[in-house]
């Protein structure tokens, strides 16, 4: 048995946005694999919500005419990671939210959900800061586009309006053409588990296969929100595909995160793993583009 | 005959298709709703309660404080009672507190009349308390100075044994002798069985009513009765389908509290269910135990001397207190052989949830640190560990002077063998020795000692009644308790060898309802064959002596020339079918000249118990630079006698390896130093291995019949834990060369010790 006060359910993505103005208190709920474990911890009991889990024009993966890759925020873990384009343009993404909780979750859990939460270790973050995702929102004011660097802004905290509510996730063009990245996530299982630290790794590198021509790494878990590392990424630019570039990168990482130490995981540990997944996921992410290490 | 066979079980299809009624099957839903208010400190009084804002939330009933419960102090461990006052377990608890000793305590409580109501009232109950420091170390408690738990019980001390044999200083003058020394530490972990505990009360036919997810139903009705000050005839417990017990629910947990609450509200039905987190900081919990043992031993690797401290971390309440740590000092005392030994077990009350029953009782702690330091040896005298282990372990015909336990059988050096044959584990053991570079494999292996029940520490007795059907079919009631594990479908075999009857013919009344089921102790000690065995051979015996007499009136063949064989009485001089059970049966219940309800009950007290041995071996992987461990491999065997029913069995010790995984690699409790409270009492921070984290888990067995026992079995429900964690451990030693001496051997505690020996 759940407190909630009252749930209105939204009809159009306009319903959404005037049901959100009608009632300011009122929590967004789309799969409910985050809000009802707050409301039954008692964060959120009490709540008004607000559903946008029967908009199926949120759901699914498209292409803009100018190749920008549109991800309707309601697309479940399960959808992105068995969808064609995801799979052809930014497979990592769906390997990453793979790896969300067990097939039940992942089955009911959104992707938007997890972004709007705001959480810093959630899969799916770590690989669309990495990739320049851009958020569409949809409020009283219209639609706007914000970069998901800017989206974030505090943990549990995103830049929403009152009355917004998330309409797509966009990657650009420039952002994926000619990248393959890889994710790893470092928890404490193998499933069922929160990232200690996720860390998302792409490249692109030269048409001969032997030069890093562009690298970008984000993390989950290194800071209170997810985190680009753009000392790491400006270390490695034009560097030659090798053992010593990979070592460079992790070294360089330690310049960007700063992690503490809490009962979960130490500053020390936090840190070795930073590196080393750093290492790991760049050398995995040139072997998925072709080059040889 | 079924013995030996593995048939389905019993419950199987009631189970899978959801038909099994639990306890919150059967709760009426118009129940009220009760939800304990816990403490917000560890240490300290409760000075006030303010119950106003509360009691005008919509839907509640009434809010019952520390300061409205009556004072009784009444034992909880599951132990059988002992009418020597010496003997009876320590009487802490009380239905709610104002004394607070852990975070959490049990101060109030609300009935409402749903859910929802009560939550929002506990959180809106305001208590004013008066603080003390706190502690939450089991050596820490033991200092003078440290903040005190209990009055009785100075330097937090619960009980302090000593245990030892022969002459440690003159041994350990032989001059040559090697010393070794380690410390071993062992984590607070929770059964995590699926069904969080849950009770309900009310009064009926001036009776209290409780059903209760519990292994005990008889021992509850005792601590009920000792709780509330009532005639424990007007207690009656009922017992359902329960998800799992692993130990946790082998105590009164809070059957005696819902049952008072039934009564403040005039006997209406009350149900506590427990959420997850509460199960995990509320309930039980395993015991940590940190080990201090020094060994003398020849060059050759003769024991000589050796020495054990243990410290137990009790937690805030007695419950099973010491009765874990005296049980590994016991195996320390027998497993490896010495001429001389001495041995101090401590355990201490600490700030913190409460320990109890769990899974192994003592020797998973112990055989951790025990099997931990003869790895270390064998490596500090570059010895195999397995000829070491082989040289000093425990011997055939070991016969121990207290319990007269005897060592029958070369049950650990056959379990060594097929382990050692099932993993490949000489070659393995070549082949990851001296490797570099930062991924690295090991092969490790544990033995562990176990006895099964508890005679002559306490009772051991168990009472089972038969009731013939008129179809020759019949109805089996026992107060042994269908956990989980299957011990209705191997009661339900043993019956049906002893009369005689087809095993489908057996019906095991499941329930146990402590106004009609006989008499017993119920489900812990791994005693459930062993001791139901006795029960139920004894009282099929009784049951075909009754079929054969009034055969013999009906056949006017001799008794000595009957028997009754698939349900048929059988001359046995020529074979000849005389006739059916059931017939039998009918004509006997309907007879007009002496009719005649053919049942039989008996009760057998056991005056013997039975060791238990095997081992376990692990392969695993470890990735230093993420100081990370995956088990490659596992596989337990064991020497429990005669299997009853060989599924159930391998099961069995699938279930256990599965918690020896986790306690060996990941499973935690913590407790926040600053506070006391517990931070991770749920499924996401609490790190139980999922499926994920197994490898296929290999499960084999020594077959010896046990010659104490009516069926030749013996303990075989907590063993499978007992070894699977120092064998992970020592894996990890051979892989990276670096002992490990606290689990779980998770990536906090491989960074500290990688760092330290200078791989990372």
């Amino acid at each position: 048995m759940y407190d909630i006060k009252a749930l209105y359910e939204a009809t159009s993505v306009a319903d959404a946005v005037s049901l959100l103005v009608a009632h300011p208190e009122a929590k967004i709920i789309a799969g409910g694999s985050d809000v009802l474990i707050q409301i039954r911890e008692g964060r959120l009991a009490g709540c008004e919500l607000v559903s946008i889990y029967k908009l199926d024009e949120l759901r699914g993966v498209s292409l803009d005419a100018d190749g920008t890759l549109r991800i309707g925020p309601l697309t479940s873990f399960s959808h992105i990671t068995k969808d064609p384009l995801i799979r052809q343009i930014i497979n990592v993404l769906g390997e990453a939210v793979d790896m969300v909780g067990g097939p039940q979750v992942r089955n009911i859990g959104t992707i938007g959900g997890n972004t709007c939460n705001g959480v810093t270790s959630a899969d799916s973050a770590s690989t669309l800061h990495a990739w320049d995702a851009v958020m569409e929102v949809t409020g009283p004011n219209g639609v706007r586009q914000l970069p998901i660097k800017e989206f974030y802004i505090w943990a549990g905290e995103v830049a929403l309006q009152p009355g917004e509510l998330l309409t797509a996730i966009l990657i650009a063009k420039e952002s994926y053409e000619g990248y393959v990245g890889h994710y790893i996530k470092y928890a404490m299982r193998n499933a069922m588990d929160i990232a200690t630290t996720g860390c998302s790794v792409n490249v692109k590198l030269s048409a001969d296969k032997k030069t890093i021509e562009d690298a970008r790494i984000a993390y989950g878990v290194a800071g209170p929100v997810p985190m680009r590392a753009p000392s790491a990424e400006a270390a490695v630019k034009g560097l030659p595909v090798s053992q010593a570039t990979v070592e460079a990168f992790g070294e360089a990482v330690l310049k960007d995160v700063n992690p503490r130490t809490s009962w979960r995981a130490s500053k020390e540990l936090r840190l070795q793993l930073a590196q080393e997944l750093a290492k790991r996921a760049l050398a995995r992410s040139i072997q998925l583009a072709g080059g040889d290490i | 005959m079924v013995v030996g066979k593995s048939v389905a079980r019993i419950d199987a299809f009631d189970k899978v298709t959801g038909r099994a009624m639990y306890t919150d099957d059967l709760a009426d839903s118009r129940a009220y709703v009760a939800k304990v208010v816990r403490s917000t400190i560890a240490n300290g009084w409760v000075k006030s309660i303010d119950t106003s804002a509360a009691e005008k939330i919509p839907g509640v009933v009434k809010i019952l404080t520390c300061f409205d419960a009556p004072e009784t102090r009444f034992p909880t461990a599951g132990h059988p009672w002992s009418t020597d006052p010496h003997h009876q377990d320590v009487a802490d608890r009380q239905l709610l507190t104002a004394r607070v000793r852990y975070y959490g305590d049990d101060v109030a409580a609300v009935i409402a009349e749903n859910e929802v109501a009560a939550a929002q009232a506990a959180k809106a109950v305001k208590v004013e308390y008066e603080v003390y420091p706190f502690v939450l170390d089991a050596q820490e408690a033991m200092a003078d100075g440290a903040p005190q738990l209990h009055e009785e019980f100075p330097n937090n001390i619960l009980a302090h044994t000593k245990m030892g044999f022969g002459d440690v200083d003159a041994a350990i003058a032989e001059p040559g002798l090697i010393k070794f020394e380690g410390w071993y530490e062992t984590p607070v972990v929770q059964h995590c069985h699926i069904e969080n505990h849950i009770c309900y009360a009310e009064m009926q036919g001036g009776k209290i009513v409780v059903v209760s997810s519990t292994q005990i139903p008889h021992i509850v009705r005792r601590i009920v009765g000792q709780a509330l000050d009532w005639p424990w005839g007007k207690v009656r417990i009922i017992k359902p389908y329960i998800g799992g017990g692993f130990g946790n629910k082998q105590d009164a947990l809070y059957e005696p509290l819902v049952a008072w609450l039934s009564l403040q509200v005039g006997g209406r039905l009350v149900k506590l269910d427990m959420s997850r987190e509460e199960t995990f900081a509320n309930n039980r919990t395993r015991h940590a135990i940190r080990s201090h043992i020094t060994s003398y031993v020849r060059p050759d690797g003769t024991f000589v001397a050796r020495i054990l401290e243990a410290f137990s971390n009790q937690g805030a309440y007695a419950s099973h207190g010491h009765g874990i740590a005296a049980k590994g000092m016991s195996s320390f005392a027998q497993l490896y052989q010495c001429e001389a030994c001495r041995g101090d077990a401590y355990t201490v009350f600490t700030n913190i949830s409460v320990a109890g029953a769990m899974r192994g009782y003592g020797i998973p702690q112990a055989m951790f640190a025990g099997e931990s330091h003869i790895e270390d040896i064998a490596r500090g005298l570059n010895m195999d560990s397995m000829e070491l282990r082989r040289k000093n372990m425990i011997p055939v015909g070991y016969v121990n002077d207290f319990d007269k336990n005897e060592m029958y059988f070369d049950s650990l050096n056959q379990s060594i063998d097929k382990g050692m044959a099932a993993i490949d584990y000489k070659r393995k053991l070549a082949e990851y020795q001296n490797q570099t570079g930062p991924v690295r494999r090991g092969v490790g292996m544990a033995i562990f000692w176990y006895n099964t029940a508890v005679w002559p520490l306490s009772l051991e007795s168990s009472a089972c009644r038969m009731v013939l059907n008129q179809d020759g079919s019949v109805q089996l009631q026992l107060a042994e308790t269908e956990i989980g594990q299957g011990a209705d479908t191997a009661f339900a075999q043993m019956t049906a060898d002893v009369l005689g009857v087809p095993f489908e013919n057996i019906y095991v009344v499941s329930t146990q309802d402590t106004d009609v089921t006989p008499f017993g102790t119920a489900a812990y000690a791994s005693r459930q064959t062993y001791a139901g065995g006795f029960a139920v051979k004894q009282t099929g015996l009784l049951l075909r002596e009754k079929i054969l007499k009034h055969a013999r009136e009906l056949t006017r063949m001799a008794e000595f020339n009957l028997d009754i064989i698939d349900g048929n009485i059988v001359r046995t001089t020529d074979g000849r079918v005389m006739m059916s059970l059931g017939d039998l049966a009918t004509e006997v219940l309907y007879s007009l000249s002496h009719s005649e309800h053919i049942v039989a009950e008996s009760t057998y007290q056991i005056k013997s118990n039975a060791y238990s041995f095997g081992c376990c071996f692990a392969e695993v992987e470890v990735d230093i630079p993420l100081c990370k461990v995956t088990l490659l491999d596992v596989v337990n065997v064991h020497d429990c006698g005669s299997l009853i029913n060989p599924q159930l069995a391998e099961a069995q010790v699938h279930g256990g390896m599965s918690m020896g995984i986790g306690f060996g690699l990941s499973e935690q409790l913590l407790f926040d130093p600053k506070t006391g409270k517990p931070l991770n009492n749920n499924l996401l921070d609490y790190k139980m291995a999922t499926t994920m984290d197994h490898p296929d888990l290999k499960a084999l067995f020594i077959e010896n019949a046990e010659p104490t026992s009516a069926f030749g079995t013996k303990s075989l429900g907590e063993p499978p834990a007992c070894p699977v964690a120092p064998a992970i451990r020592n894996a990890v030693l051979q892989a990276t060369g670096v002992s490990v001496n606290k689990a779980p051997l998770n990536p906090h505690i491989l960074f500290e010790r990688f760092k330290e020996e200078g791989l990372i």
